[in-house]
């Protein structure tokens, strides 16, 4: 293949992946639609399962309930096979854009949020192949969306060749560490936010079921637990996305922190999640507080993805947009 | 459920106390302990932490001076009201003010004040055996009962050996306690340990360390001492006078620009060619220093960080007198280097002062004057505004070599000159020609002896952090009563601090091992408010 090729398939298994997305997106949507009520919730009933007695079923995470009983379950699985499409679909026109340019894909803001969309879509498939994550595809779903409709657009570039400061290999390290956390990171958010909701639609109904489609959700205390887990994950990996940063910065720059807007909004939200893993050990933080910090810590990060890069003139300046 | 609960520090609350429920008490001593208590607990620190965010978000919107001091000034010219308030409450940096200094500060000891106390207390559990079995085990939330066909003695052995890495207590033939997961809290204290070696290596560089700027052309050379700088600043303790003395000269600079439609006129290719000799002197050794690959000589390193043109200028008097023949550093001022640079010729007859725009890629329009359209030298040109009078340099006052003060200067006129070109001043006070072209680049040089320490310290943290928050802590019972006739009736639970992960799991293997057949198991669910 030629350039002009190249550049025509990396671009056609983008935009595919977007329309095979918004079909994703419709299905799952359907999938909320449908059947207003959880037919059955056995992990909201503990009682029932005692009377069971005897069968080590019991032990089994209750994450995995018996998919049948759920109305809207077949267009959730047509919106999980789409979903496994699309990225299949959009990791292709990464790797084209990478073979069309000649070196890894990460060398402009329109070659970082196509990743950032691969990096969303593995990190919530890879946790969907261990638990049903079904409920939390709309969400993901929407969010990639929105990102590769702001890249085809607003922040879409030709590809070319790396300005000197990014020929390095800290370049695949650092980046890619941001990358995936970029992708954890969006999809705590929308747990964090889920539990927020979720959280105050279970203390209206009192007693009773939780209706509507919060019904559809796990309850507010799994979503928690997830995004807490998603964090404990992530916020390791975020600390040495930003040493790998430092390391980079020192050889290229000649020092390794230098408040660079850049810089600082990795601190800030480095910090958020401190703060965060700290508010859930502390009396009276727990539960919504804490998931509005993991919310703050999203926006700080986006903030420093697109905020800096657009707004603020800093050493980071790569969007190659003009 | 007193004898049940987990003393696992894991949860901090376990050792800060809760502020709110307090009070001050009455005399100085126990004010104190009553501060200390409010500083070091968990609320304080998750506010210091906030503070400390929300502290950093000014540096990112106001102009710095430890970044561009111009834009500063820039501010403050255009702010004259704000600006000035703004400068005295540091907000122009922001990270070296004294506000931002004392929210870590304070975050550094409430660290100290909560991590000491918890490696006191972490010690002792791990050399304590665990605590012995609760009486009911059936109200933990991870529970489990059978008969099973051997005799007490066999299952507890049995378990003894399936929980290998656990931290076992035998109560005879009669229970079993085991944990395991302490290098969580293990890892929590390291990583907050390395935090602050980590802030003595910043406090070692910052001391000892220094920095400064050189602009070099195109077959000069640079030696290291103060002097020779064109910005330097260092450490408290740093003794300028013992700098290293190594030297390097620039050989060649090479510079290649994107040509394609796609990002035209970006920088693709930066190289300097130096030698350098080592303060210890002896030969000449070739090296090339990249915007990734800095040179590293006598531990300190020296850092590509700009590049730019130097025209060279040939300035005769109206005698025919040659009063200036060399290069001229000329500073870039946009992306595609229309530079600007200044000559003076204070002792010339009269004085002469020019005033120039280099464009690597000329062209001229009405809206934005001169000005390059491409940064590679394909068509040079020098606007040269020539002054006579006053230079202002016997005052005293410092001046800029890079700006010209025409207050008390006329002028005499302004002329665009090619390479070859030469251009006779209007008033016959002389000529000046444009003779050539010559690179320069700027190299930042830089010494920080605390990055080592700060590096390791970091690395430290990551581990540590990885083992606080991917290992769980949890405890497993189990306990054994001899059946009716043969075997026994055995008892499984577990606990776990707020995330079970995979301790149901555990529990289920533990059974099986111990000869649990499936119909015989009875759980509770796994109800995560038990343990919350």
């Amino acid at each position: 293949m030629n350039s002009v090729q190249l550049a025509q398939a990396s671009n056609g298994a983008i935009y595919a992946a977007m329309i095979t997305l918004a079909i994703a997106m419709v299905a799952f949507a359907v999938s909320f639609a449908s059947g207003r009520r959880r037919v059955a919730a056995p992990a909201a009933a503990p009682a029932a399962v005692d009377s069971v007695g005897g069968g080590t079923a019991l032990l089994t995470r209750a994450d995995d309930e018996p998919s049948t009983l759920q109305p809207g379950r077949r267009s959730a699985n047509i919106g999980m096979s789409l979903t496994w499409l699309a990225f299949g679909l959009l990791l292709t026109g990464v790797v084209l854009r990478g073979v069309w340019a000649g070196r890894v894909p990460w060398g402009n803001m329109y070659e970082f949020s196509i990743t950032a969309a691969v990096a969303v879509l593995a990190v919530f498939l890879g946790m969907s192949t261990r638990r049903d994550l079904r409920w939390l595809g709309l969400f993901v779903v929407i969010a990639v969306e929105l990102t590769l409709g702001l890249a085809v657009t607003v922040l879409y570039t030709e590809a070319a060749q790396l300005v000197p400061a990014l020929k390095s290999y800290w370049l695949l390290i650092h980046v890619s560490a941001a990358i995936i956390c970029s992708g954890a990171f969006t999809i705590a958010a929308a747990t964090a936010g889920l539990s927020i909701l979720r959280i105050r639609a279970e203390r209206k109904a009192g007693d009773a079921q939780v209706t509507g489609w919060l019904a559809r959700v796990p309850s507010g205390e799994k979503l928690e637990l997830m995004t807490q887990r998603i964090i404990a994950f992530t916020f390791p990996l975020w600390t040495f996305a930003v040493v790998a940063g430092a390391i980079w910065a020192e050889n290229a720059w000649g020092r390794y922190w230098g408040w660079d807007p850049k810089e600082t909004w990795a601190f800030i939200t480095w910090v958020v999640f401190a703060a965060y893993l700290h508010a859930r050990s502390t009396q009276g933080w727990r539960g919504t507080r804490a998931s509005l910090i993991v919310l703050a810590g999203w926006l700080a990060f986006m903030i420093n993805y697109f905020g800096v890069n657009f707004l603020a003139s800093s050493l980071h300046s790569y969007a190659g947009v003009s | 459920m007193s004898d049940v609960t987990m003393e696992v520090t894991d949860d901090a609350s376990a050792t800060r106390i809760d502020p709110g429920e307090s009070l001050p008490p009455l005399g100085t001593v126990g004010l104190l302990r009553w501060l200390w208590k409010q500083l070091t607990s968990m609320r304080t620190a998750l506010i210091l932490l906030f503070l400390l965010a929300v502290a950093s978000i000014p540096g990112t919107i106001l102009p710095q001076r430890g970044i561009n001091p111009i834009k500063v000034n820039q501010y403050l010219a255009d702010n004259p009201t704000v600006g000035p308030i703004l400068d005295r409450l540091g907000f122009f940096d922001v990270f070296g003010s004294p506000w931002f200094s004392a929210v870590y500060l304070l975050l550094f000891i409430s660290l100290i004040g909560c991590v000491i106390p918890r490696v006191r207390v972490h010690w002792r559990a791990m050399m304590a055996p665990p605590p012995a079995a609760p009486r009911n085990l059936q109200r933990m939330s991870f529970a489990t009962d059978f008969v099973g066909e051997q005799s007490p003695r066999e299952v507890l052995d049995v378990a003894q050996k399936s929980l290998r890495g656990w931290r076992i207590r035998r109560d005879g033939d009669a229970s079993i306690s085991a944990e395991r997961g302490y290098l969580r809290e293990t890892g929590n204290l390291v990583f907050h340990l390395a935090l602050i070696v980590v802030l003595i290596g910043i406090a070692i560089g910052g001391m000892f360390g220094w920095k400064g700027n050189v602009i070099v052309r195109e077959g000069s050379g640079f030696s290291d001492s103060l002097t020779q700088y064109d910005a330097w600043g260092g450490g408290r303790l740093v003794h300028p006078e013992d700098l290293p003395p190594f030297s390097f000269t620039l050989s060649k600079f090479t510079v290649d620009f994107e040509r394609g439609v796609a990002q035209r006129g970006a920088p693709r290719v930066f190289q300097a060619d130096v030698t350098y000799r080592t303060s210890s002197g002896g030969a000449a050794q070739p090296a090339r220093i990249e915007v990734n690959e800095p040179l590293a000589i006598d531990g300190v390193k020296v850092f590509l960080v700009g590049h730019g043109y130097a025209p060279h200028v040939i300035v005769r008097d109206r005698t025919g007198n040659v009063v200036f023949d060399d290069s001229v550093v000329f500073l870039p001022q946009d992306g595609n280097f229309t530079s600007t640079g200044v000559i003076k010729l204070p002792d010339a007859s009269p004085s002469l002062g020019f005033n120039g725009v280099f464009l690597p890629t000329a062209a001229v329009d009405r809206v934005r004057g001169p000005h390059s359209l491409f940064p590679a030298p394909d068509d040079p040109a020098l606007f040269l505004g020539a002054f006579k009078g006053d230079l202002g340099m016997d005052a005293g006052t410092p001046q800029s070599v890079y700006r010209l003060d025409t207050k008390n200067m006329t002028r005499i006129g302004l002329e665009p000159l090619r390479i070859g070109q030469e251009w006779t001043l209007p008033d016959g006070s002389g000529s000046v020609a444009f003779v050539g072209l010559e690179r320069w680049a700027s190299f930042q040089i830089a010494y920080d002896p605390g990055k080592e320490i700060a590096l390791v310290a970091v690395g430290l943290a990551i581990l540590g952090l990885l083992f606080s928050l991917l290992i769980r802590r949890r405890r497993i019972w189990v306990k054994v009563l001899p059946a009716q006739g043969a075997g026994s009736l055995v008892q499984i639970a577990g606990l776990a601090k707020a995330d079970p992960g995979r301790l149901p799991d555990e529990i289920t293997a533990l059974a099986r091992a111990l000869g649990c057949t499936d119909d015989t198991t009875r759980q509770r669910p796994v109800d995560l408010k038990e343990n919350a």
